[in-house]
């Protein structure tokens, strides 16, 4: 895990290496002074001696300066290495999303994605620093001292060991209760959030419930529990600082006592006592940074995983050697197809599909929700592997493309579709980079989004917010249409893609599609009749299998499912938008 | 103090930027308006609600600032008064030194209780004041307006709870505190420092100022570039999020590609500014302490030539505490600096929060209340018992009298106007007339302002001119809750609340019984699926029903609004491709919902259409045509041409 997190501080490598080397010179130094302070109270002030205050009062300054340079050094090389290897990890995070296959992303969910990509990415940055900064400062500012102390009085500085030893297994006591009663304190605050969000987005239904009161004590009563909790898992962590002062205070008193008879016995200078008490608080400081540090570093382990688990995902696609770069015709043949989201699922979503499509046809394909139509059309343009048999377009078995090229000319138009943030244009050109200006139009035209975009004050420039959320349904249907169709592609997939629109347009569409675009080879899935009825074959689909395949009316005679469908649309059931003058 | 929690929660599966002070802040917010208001306005909530433990947190400081002082003297004392001395004796006697000792113990046990009680009374304060932030901002947030929601983005209201609320924590928690501790700290010291001497305490001050004025530089650097981080950084998530999210289109659409190439852009930008913040944060430190040292060298030479030379008094002994202060003096001040970061965040986090805060609510001028009836002598008169017919209870503002009228559900639009904005009018001269128990569907084209006529029956939104009568009351003077308590609703984007099964049907009257849960849950027909459900009307639901299909979620809502029984409905039928069998089970459903209550229904069903007492058809936000089925066809208008599909140019 931490090999693959690591491999991304890539270019940063020198500047990670070098911030614990200067952090180390910043340490030697500030050790430095303590010494050299006694020295200018010990020999200068005391012994009276100008001349020894100015020689050490300079050596002292200059190694602040060398102190100086190395904190400075080393905060640049930090905040260089930690924010760049926090800008590598979403970088190659991203990057390698971009390789994802279906299968992939379904896996981690969007969600998990996002929050990877941002809570857990910061996380790590913030540990990383700490890491080069701290980890090598604190323990070995630590030493030094102790090494210092030891130097100046070993007995004495035994006291150190005993109260470093008590305190690190009381810290790590504390600690490990702490940090175990907040992580169970944390699910309480994503829960309250959770009640946030939800209150956010379905307000109306809040307000209209008049439920305001009602959500409001909700709120209050988790509100009041996250309190309780984290109230709870703070003592533990508050008694820290009493903890530290009480082993400080111990230590002094300590030194205090023993070293006032040791230096009764002569074992001792006053001075050395000076600088012993002045260690005594550096080594237990920096024992307390060691034990934030490990809280810190524990609570980011989660997030490192989570990262190198999308880092380390392959795709579960991946692209031929010699791939075939050219799509030769619209045909499409499913050979034996079966096909599972999930290999170990008991039964497949599709089973034994065969089927034989001509360049050109148009292809309707009806069914309930889950009996696999959006399955079936997914396996065409290679979004998702066949579990078995195979599926060829153009002739050619879809492993057997270059994965982009198919995609270019096989397009669909999803279920779930989606715009994205810039102008209308920008949004068509998704399709095709370089299309011009006119065949942006021409597309629109074709789905029957000119009519709307030209009431636009702006046009073809207007903006769409993030999500499409200022055109309506049917209007981002028909931008989504108009996208796929400038790729020219020599087939067309629309997943359902005209239910938020009128049956007249839905009609002109398909008119349009007929007239114009005769040589692509359309699949369309629909829950309407009237979308599929004129097409030139339908497909009816039930419990992942083909229950039937031929023309409207060769199915309203043989299919028992297509017509009962028919007969619930058309008979007093059906949709308003959908009945058809016959 | 330890603080044991990262700088900010991780939100878990949330949607929405998340991280570290992550937003959706699109606009550059470079400075803080009135950084003193707003901080003045954080500790009132602290003083409003937690004053005496505050102030005994504050004194405790105190008692910990005199202790530690008396701890530093301590060092003084026992060198000059007991090791000193003992040199010069043969047979020292240790009880004094002894007694010394025990009681700076008593000091420091005195120092370590009142850091304790500090810590301790904290905790409370801080997380009481956070659950008050919180509960106000929600309570708040429930009272505004369906306008502020439909205006600002959901993903920057949440990340008001996640990450505001979270800066003004530490605020609260450490920042302040430690200032407090400082201040008292520098003042003790300094006088301290001017009772041993002036001319050297001049000195020190001179440093201090270096020292300022270096760490203002730097951290008002630091803090610029922390809040241009925050922005790239709510621009980069941003950019996950829509990308991510819309990472399937991506896919299709070969677009991956550019995609790196826009967000290498984005993710740079992001570098550049948070290398920089978190350099001037890192030196920060390093400065102010090396400087420190510096200033001690300077003291510790200047006090020598002083002390040496006999000049303004100054002994050695005096010069050994006053290089002690020197060094007490800087530690605080160097402290306090550290802090600027977070108060910075603290504060524009705080601004953030007091924007929603002060965000108007929505008014209710309403009087007219609803309330049980009953039919005494052939008068209607108020009861406290559920009867099950209702009253408009309108109290006349004029002269105080009382007027009941039977609450049947005749609504009335005359000539009403309508627009979300005052420039661009959405709805033009509706009138309409529906008496109670009819059934008015709506139907034209997206955008034609369908929905929009529903939101203003309850309310959601006001109407600009125009009237529009509930059971011949004008719905102005009703009361809000009142009026949306007698008008049922049934959405097409169906939400559902965490909880179970039954909380969620329980929605719409939360002291249904048991079995008017079960009786609701029949009519919409969701008893048969719920019955299937691993743990029946105690599933838990989360996410949104995730768990459920999306008819499931319908069902459900048509459950919730048929519990509360409302006399009036709205209704706006799914267009979403459901399955023609759940589909058939939730039209059967609904029809049971809407029988004998007023309905308005944004139509798309056939069978819906033909069975309303009244159809009006809108374009562009105009009645163009009314009638029954029947009527409409006859007049071979746009409805015809709606219902035949001969539509337009074909």
């Amino acid at each position: 895990m931490f090999k693959t997190l690591l491999k991304q501080v890539k270019q940063y490598k020198w500047v990670a290496i070098a911030t614990p080397l200067c952090m180390l010179l910043e340490v030697l130094m500030e050790t430095m002074i303590p010494f050299l302070m006694a020295s200018i109270i010990d020999k200068g002030v005391n012994a009276g001696d100008m001349g020894h205050i100015i020689k050490i009062g300079v050596l002292m300054i200059g190694t602040a300066l060398i102190g100086l340079a190395g904190g400075l050094l080393g905060g640049c090389f930090g905040a260089k290495a930690s924010t760049g290897f926090a800008r590598n990890l979403r970088e190659a995070m991203y990057n390698h999303i971009q390789t994802f296959s279906f299968a992939n992303i379904d896996k981690f969910s969007t969600a998990g994605l996002i929050t990877r990509m941002t809570t857990d990415v910061n996380s790590l940055q913030m540990s990383f620093q700490m890491c080069l900064r701290m980890a090598m400062r604190a323990p070995a500012s630590m030493i030094c001292a102790l090494v210092m102390a030891f130097s100046i009085n070993a007995k004495l500085s035994m006291i150190y060991l005993v109260a470093v030893a008590f305190l690190g297994v009381v810290l790590f006591f504390l600690i490990r209760k702490g940090s175990g009663l907040f992580r169970a304190a944390f699910p309480k605050y994503d829960e309250l959030n959770a009640s946030v969000q939800e209150n956010v987005s379905a307000i109306r239904v809040v307000k209209a419930f008049v439920r305001e009161e009602e959500e409001t004590r909700k709120f209050k009563k988790a509100s009041n529990n996250i309190y309780k909790v984290f109230s709870k898992a703070e003592k533990y962590m508050i008694l820290n600082g009493p903890l530290m002062q009480l082993t400080v205070y111990t230590c002094i008193i300590l030194i205090s006592w023993f070293g006032a008879k040791m230096i009764v016995g002569t074992e001792l200078t006053t001075g050395e006592l000076m600088s012993l008490l002045a260690y005594c608080m550096n080594i237990l400081m920096n024992l307390m940074m060691l034990s934030m540090l490990f809280i810190m570093l524990s609570m980011s382990l989660a997030s490192a995983e989570r990262v190198s688990e999308v880092l380390n995902e392959t795709s579960s696609l991946q692209n031929p050697e010699n791939p075939i770069m050219e799509v030769k015709d619209g045909s499409i043949v499913f050979k034996n197809v079966d096909f599972g989201y999930n290999t170990t699922s008991e039964k497949p979503v599709l089973r034994d599909i065969n089927l034989e499509i001509k360049a050109g046809e148009t292809i309707g394909i009806m069914g309930g929700t889950g009996t696999g139509k959006t399955s079936l059309i997914n396996l065409i343009s290679r979004l998702y592997d066949v579990t078995d048999g195979e599926v060829l377009v153009g002739g050619h078995n879809v492993k057997e493309y270059d994965m982009e090229a198919l995609r270019e000319q096989v397009a669909v138009v999803l279920q779930k579709n989606v715009l994205f943030s810039g102008t209308i244009y920008e949004n068509l050109r998704w399709g095709n980079s370089e299309a011009t200006d006119d065949e942006c139009k021409q597309a629109c035209k074709l789905a029957c989004a000119d009519e709307f975009i030209e009431r636009f004050t702006d046009k073809y420039d207007t903006y769409i917010e993030q999500g499409g959320s200022n055109v309506s349904g049917g209007q981002k249907q028909r931008l989504c249409i108009a996208r796929a169709l400038l790729k020219k592609p020599k087939v067309l997939i629309l997943d359902d893609s005209t239910s938020a629109v009128d049956t007249a347009t839905d009609a002109k569409i398909r008119k349009a599609f007929r007239e114009d675009l005769p040589g692509i080879t359309k699949l369309i899935i629909a829950q309407r009749i009237s979308s599929i009825q004129d097409a030139d074959r339908i497909i009816v689909m039930d419990d992942g299998e083909i229950n039937g395949f031929g023309t409207h009316e060769e199915l309203l005679e043989t299919n028992a499912i297509y017509r009962e469908v028919y007969e619930s649309q058309t008979g007093g059931s059906g949709d308003f938008d959908e009945k058809e003058a016959d | 103090m330890a603080e044991a929690r990262p700088a900010a929660r991780p939100m878990g599966p949330m949607r929405g930027p998340g991280g570290p002070g992550a937003r959706g802040m699109r606009g550059p917010r470079p400075k803080i308006k009135n950084p003193g208001k707003l901080f003045m306005r954080v500790m009132k909530y602290v003083f409003r609600d937690y004053a005496i433990p505050y102030i005994i947190v504050i004194a405790c400081i105190f008692i910990g600032v005199f202790a530690s002082i008396q701890g530093t003297l301590f060092t003084k004392t026992l060198i000059d008064e007991y090791i000193t001395p003992f040199l010069l004796t043969p047979t020292p006697d240790f009880t004094p030194l002894a007694k010394a000792i025990g009681r700076v113990a008593i000091f420091y046990a005195i120092g370590i209780i009142s850091g304790y009680t500090q810590n301790r009374i904290m905790i409370n304060v801080t997380q009481g004041v956070l659950r008050n932030l919180r509960d106000e901002l929600f309570e708040h947030m429930e009272k505004l307006p369906i306008k502020y929601f439909d205006t600002h983005a959901h993903g920057d209201i949440m990340s008001v709870y996640t990450n505001d609320i979270d800066t003004m924590r530490q605020l609260i928690s450490q920042s302040i505190p430690q200032m407090v501790n400082s201040v008292v700290t520098v003042i003790s010291v300094f006088i301290s420092m001017v009772i041993l001497n002036v001319p050297l305490t001049v000195l020190t001050l001179v440093m201090v100022a270096v020292m300022m004025f270096c760490a203002s530089k730097t951290a008002g650097n630091s803090g610029k570039y922390f809040l241009e981080q925050q922005k790239n950084l709510g621009t980069v998530n941003g950019f996950i999020e829509e990308m991510i999210e819309g990472q399937k289109v991506v896919k299709v659409f070969c677009h991956e590609e550019e995609n790196m190439t826009q967000f290498k852009e984005l993710n740079d930008n992001l570098f550049v500014s948070a290398n920089k913040a978190h350099t001037y944060a890192n030196i920060l430190g390093p400065i102010n302490a090396q400087l420190g040292n510096v200033s001690y060298v300077l003291c510790a030479i200047a006090g020598g030539a002083l002390a040496l030379s006999g000049i303004s008094g100054l002994t050695l002994g005096g010069l050994a505490s006053f290089l002690t202060f020197n060094k007490s003096f800087n530690m605080p001040i160097n402290q306090v600096t550290q802090q600027l970061n977070s108060i910075i965040m603290a504060l524009a986090g705080a601004e953030r929060y007091f924007n929603l805060l002060d965000a108007e609510v929505e008014t209710d001028e309403g009087y007219v209340t609803l309330v049980n009836a009953k039919e005494e002598n052939g008068k209607l008169v108020e009861c406290e018992e559920r009867t099950g017919r209702w009253a408009w209870k309108h109290t006349h503002q004029a002269d105080g009298s009382v007027d009941y009228v039977e609450l049947k559900g005749e609504v009335v639009f005359d000539f009403v106007d309508f627009g979300y904005t005052d420039e661009k009018m959405v709805l033009h001269d509706i009138e309409l007339y529906a008496k109670p128990g009819q059934k008015i569907a709506f139907v034209g084209s997206t955008g034609a302002g369908k929905t929009t006529i529903t939101n203003l029956i309850n309310r959601f939104y006001d109407i600009q001119d125009g009237k529009i009568r509930y059971d011949g009351i004008n719905v102005n003077k009703i009361k809000k809750s009142d009026l949306r308590r007698s008008l049922g609703m049934v959405l097409q984007e169906t939400h559902l609340f965490t909880g179970t099964v039954a909380d969620n049907i329980r929605f719409g009257k939360l002291d249904a019984t048991d079995e008017e849960v079960v009786a609701a849950a029949k009519l919409a027909n969701a008893d048969a699926f719920i019955a299937r459900l691993p743990q029946g009307y105690d599933t838990m639901l989360v996410g949104d029903g995730a768990n459920l299909s999306q008819g499931q979620r319908q069902l459900l809502a048509i459950a919730r609004a048929a519990i509360a029984d409302p006399p009036v409905l709205i209704l706006d039928e799914a267009t979403s491709s459901i399955d023609t069998r759940t589909e058939r089970i939730i039209q059967e459903s609904m029809d049971r919902l809407m029988h004998g209550r007023t309905t308005f229904v944004i139509a798309h069903r056939l069978s819906t259409v033909k069975n309303s007492d009244c159809i009006m058809v809108l374009e562009q936000g105009r009645i163009i045509e009314r009638g029954t089925h029947e009527q409409l066809l006859e007049e071979k208008g746009k409805y015809y041409q709606l219902y035949t599909g001969n539509a337009i140019g074909a």
